[in-house]
C-alpha cells in the first residue's frame, strides 16, 4: 500500500473540493470548528453525538453506522477524505470505524485542519446539502480492533505500544496536558508495553512522518515488527492514529486498536500495572 | 467529567485563579497588531518533546494542565511562530506571553 492510498494532501484536497464522488467530512469531538468555519463542501461528523453509542460505553453498532453515513449523503462508492482538529485524532479514529465496517475507499487529509489553516486556505460557514443514502456497512472487522482480555494476554507476547505523552505513560499525569486530570483509577501503563507518544509521528505542521521516519521510529522503541501489535491511548483515538502509521504507512499486517484503552484498563480490578519511565 | 480528548473552551486565566491543586500554565498569543486568534499553541517539555497541544482562543489565550517543571509554549500561525518559556513549579498558575512574527 502506498502513501498516495491513505493521505492527501492539502493540495490536492482544494483542488478536488467539487470532484464527484469525493466527499470531505470533519470529525471532532468539539464541532463548534466546523460550525465557525469548514472546508467547503465538507460535511460535519460529532465524534461523542454520532459516533459512540449514547449508553453503553462502546461506538455505534452497523446499524447505527449506516443510518449515519446515510443520513450525511455518503454513499458506498464515494470516496470518503477525512479531517479534523487535534492533529487528525479523531479524524483517524473515524478513519478507524470505517475500515472496521469495511468501507475501503478513505483517506486522510494529512496535516488535517491544522494544515489547512496553516497554509491559509478557505473555510466556509456554507452548510452542504447531500442526498440521503442508502449505505450498507459490513460486520465489524475485529482483525483491526483488540479487547481487555486479549490485552492482557498480549503482555510480554505481543507489541504493546502506549502512544501517550511520557508523563501519562509514567504514571504522572491520567489525561494529556491539556485537559483537566480526570479518568481512569490509576495511573501507569501496562506491564512490557513501549512508549511512543503519537506525536512522534507527526510533524509540527499535523502531516504524517515519512513512511522511512516511521520505521526507524518503531524500530528505535524496540518494536519487533515480526509480531502482532496492539496500540492504546487514554479513549483509543490518539492511538488510532499511532495505529494508522503502523498498518496504513508502514504496512503492518497485524496491528490492532484498543479502542477501550488507559480508561478501561486503569480501572480494572487485579490487572498488572507499571509506573515510571522506561 | 470530559470523556474525550477535545480541549475544554481556551479562555483568560487570572493570576489568583483557584486551579484546585493544578499545575496550569496560560497566556496570550500576540502578533504585530496585538492579541492573535486561532494559533496553534503547542507544549514541549525541557527535553523538546512534545506535551500537548490547543488552538488559541480568538483572542489568543490558550491554557495547559501540566506536571511541574520547566516547559516550552510554542505558537504555530499562519502569519508565523513565536515560542517562550516558562518555569511551572507548582500548582497554581504560571502565565506566558508568546509573540509571533
Amino acid at each position: 500500500m502506498s502513501r498516495e492510498d491513505v493521505l492527501v494532501t492539502t493540495q490536492w484536497a482544494e483542488d478536488n473540493l467539487d470532484t464527484p464522488g469525493v466527499v470531505f467530512a470533519e470529525v471532532d469531538e468539539d464541532t463548534t470548528a466546523y460550525d465557525g468555519g469548514h472546508i467547503r463542501g465538507a460535511v460535519k461528523i460529532d465524534w461523542k453525538n454520532e459516533l459512540q453509542d449514547p449508553v453503553r460505553r462502546d461506538f455505534v453498532d452497523k446499524a447505527g453506522f449506516e443510518a449515519l453515513l446515510s443520513e450525511k449523503g455518503i454513499g458506498n462508492d464515494d470516496l470518503v477524505v477525512l479531517y479534523g482538529g487535534n492533529n487528525n485524532w479523531f479524524a483517524a479514529y473515524a478513519y478507524w470505524y470505517f475500515k472496521l465496517y469495511g468501507h475501503d475507499k478513505v483517506k486522510l487529509l494529512d496535516g488535517g485542519r491544522k494544515k489547512w489553516e496553516l497554509d491559509g486556505r478557505e473555510l466556509t460557514t456554507e452548510e452542504p446539502k447531500r442526498e440521503r443514502t442508502s449505505y450498507q456497512a459490513k460486520e465489524q472487522d475485529l482483525a483491526l480492533r483488540a479487547f481487555r482480555d486479549e490485552v492482557v494476554d498480549a503482555i510480554n507476547t505481543k507489541n504493546l505500544v502506549d502512544v501517550r505523552s511520557p508523563d501519562e505513560f509514567a504514571g504522572k499525569l491520567l489525561a494529556p496536558a491539556h485537559l483537566p486530570q480526570e479518568s481512569a483509577q490509576r495511573a501507569g501503563h501496562i506491564p512490557s508495553a513501549v512508549n511512543v507518544p503519537w506525536s512522534k509521528a507527526a510533524n509540527e505542521d499535523g502531516t504524517f512522518k515519512s513512511s522511512e521516519e516511521l520505521k526507524e521510529l518503531y524500530e528505535e522503541a524496540g518494536l519487533d515488527t515480526s509480531k502482532p501489535t496492539i496500540a492504546y491511548c487514554r479513549i483509543g483515538e490518539r492511538s488510532s492514529h499511532t495505529w494508522f502509521a503502523l498498518h496504513e504507512l508502514i504496512g503492518l499486517q497485524d496491528v490492532k486498536n484498543y479502542d477501550g484503552s488507559w480508561t478501561e484498563y486503569g480501572s480494572l480490578v487485579g490487572v498488572p500495572i507499571e509506573t515510571g519511565a522506561k | 467529567m470530559s470523556d474525550g480528548c477535545g480541549a475544554p473552551a481556551q479562555t483568560a486565566v487570572s493570576a489568583d485563579e483557584d486551579t484546585k491543586g493544578q499545575v496550569v500554565v496560560a497566556g496570550k498569543v500576540t502578533g504585530g497588531d496585538g492579541p492573535l486568534g486561532g494559533a496553534y499553541v503547542r507544549l514541549l517539555n525541557a527535553d523538546g518533546e512534545f506535551a500537548g497541544e490547543v488552538q488559541a482562543s480568538a483572542e489568543g489565550d490558550f491554557r495547559f494542565y501540566a506536571a511541574p517543571g520547566t516547559w516550552t509554549v510554542r505558537a504555530l500561525h499562519r502569519t508565523g511562530n513565536g515560542e517562550a518559556s516558562v518555569s511551572a513549579d507548582g500548582p497554581g498558575v504560571h502565565q506566558v506571553a508568546i509573540a509571533v512574527a
